[in-house]
């Protein structure tokens, strides 16, 4: 069922969306942007990343290939294939992306102890919850204008405590309790959202 | 004689009472606040009427998958719009209080933003259930969104604003409690105002929703 999976969606397409985005940031600011401002466009401009990159998931398939799903595993399976191919393709076009974000616009002095957990658990989320949205979007009629009605308050939780844990993360001493915190906030929503992601799935899923 | 005419009228006598009584009693002079802590009477009722009402919604979503009655729908549909419209009657009591109180209407704070970002998850909710034809589907699909939305709901109105550090809003983020400035004079009306708005919530629920099952029948 992974294998399945494992077509060359258009990951270049949105790895070049994310480039040229980035690249029009530079041309805006130039290389001169504060810390919280770095912290805000990576944000913004990897959840458009996100939303691009999963909402093809279910709403790009036609009825015959879910049809085809349908015959072949159970309903389960598929969204939980589904959530970990979303998920490791939001880690690796987040980590590219975060990549030429500081080729281009310098690194802020992050502590990494916290922000790498924090960014891989956030990528996790983000595309946990909009593949369940994008699975809900697909069986309504317009669905491009739903996913993004029903996917933005879905999401925003998880970007504010993204958000601020970068900023946590930017101060030279952080002390462990919130570091705990942040990032225990952030895993609690990602398995409220895949647990409920897992139970739900299979009523939407019959026909 | 209406069927269960009694709690209609105590919820109508409650609300009443807590109009009145709320512009009439003395309340302790607190610092900043002063005598607009008499909106806690109404704007706090609002928001524990619209929790109340996307309760019954889930719980009703819940019953609806696991039965797929119909009348459940009607239910979670009717009680997410009632809860709608109470939410924005506390958005507006809220911040016609904050125009006197901090001197706008709109400020950058936790607690609002979550009321207003889980106001427009319901309110994709709403769109969410015009947008889809059949109604069978309709039905099991908003049931599935709506268990979604209220857990939103939990995180924005009762995770978010705790884990962060500061608000303006009373009672939360280390601001002085309203709870525990309550005297007993406020809580004579806090109290019965909270029950009767409940039951006046339900009440219109119950119309709404007879009144959907009528039109169906028809």
């Amino acid at each position: 069922m992974l294998l399945e999976l494992r077509q060359k969606y258009a990951i270049n397409g949105i790895l070049l969306y994310v480039v040229s985005t980035i690249f029009v940031v530079q041309l805006c600011y130039g290389r001169v942007i504060d810390e919280n401002a770095w912290i805000a466009l990576f944000w913004i401009i990897l959840l458009f990343a996100a939303f691009n990159a999963v909402s093809k998931s279910f709403v790009q398939e036609s009825a015959f290939r879910r049809l085809y799903y349908f015959s072949l595993a159970s309903a389960v399976s598929v969204v939980l294939s589904k959530i970990i191919y979303n998920a490791l393709l939001m880690m690796i076009l987040g980590i590219l992306s975060l990549l030429v974000f500081v080729l281009f616009m310098g690194m802020p002095s992050f502590s990494m102890g916290l922000f790498l957990p924090a960014f891989l658990l956030g990528c996790i989320g983000i595309s946990a919850s909009l593949t369940m949205v994008s699975a809900i979007a697909s069986r309504s009629g317009n669905n491009a204008a739903l996913m993004a009605i029903l996917g933005f308050p879905v999401v925003v939780p998880l970007l504010l405590l993204l958000v601020n844990t970068s900023k946590i993360s930017l101060k030279t001493e952080i002390i462990t309790a919130e570091i705990i915190k942040s990032l225990s906030a952030l895993l609690m929503i990602d398995t409220v959202v895949v647990v409920l992601a897992v139970i739900l799935f299979p009523y939407l899923w019959r026909d | 004689m209406i069927k269960g005419l009694w709690w209609k009228l105590t919820g109508l006598a409650l609300v009443l009472y807590s109009i009145i009584a709320g512009q009439l009693i003395t309340v302790p002079a607190l610092p900043v606040i002063h005598e607009t802590i008499r909106n806690l009477f109404y704007h706090v009722c609002m928001w524990f009427a619209m929790f109340t009402m996307f309760g019954t919604s889930l719980v009703y979503s819940i019953r609806y998958l696991s039965g797929f009655k119909p009348q459940h729908d009607v239910m979670a549909s009717e009680s997410v719009y009632n809860g709608l419209f109470f939410g924005i009657m506390g958005l507006t009591t809220g911040m016609i209080w904050a125009k006197f109180t901090w001197g706008d209407f709109w400020t950058n704070d936790p607690q609002l933003n979550g009321a207003a970002v889980s106001m427009m998850a319901y309110l994709a909710y709403a769109v969410l259930r015009s947008s889809i034809d059949e109604k069978s589907m309709r039905a099991r699909i908003s049931a599935v969104y709506n268990i979604f939305a209220f857990m939103l709901l939990v995180i924005f109105l009762g995770v978010l604003p705790r884990l962060a550090d500061s608000s303006l809003h009373p009672g939360k983020g280390g601001n002085s409690s309203t709870m525990e400035g309550l005297d007993i004079n406020m809580r004579l009306v806090f109290y019965p105002a909270a029950i009767g708005w409940l039951l006046v919530a339900f009440w219109i629920l119950q119309i709404r929703a007879r009144k959907r099952q009528l039109i169906q029948q028809v």
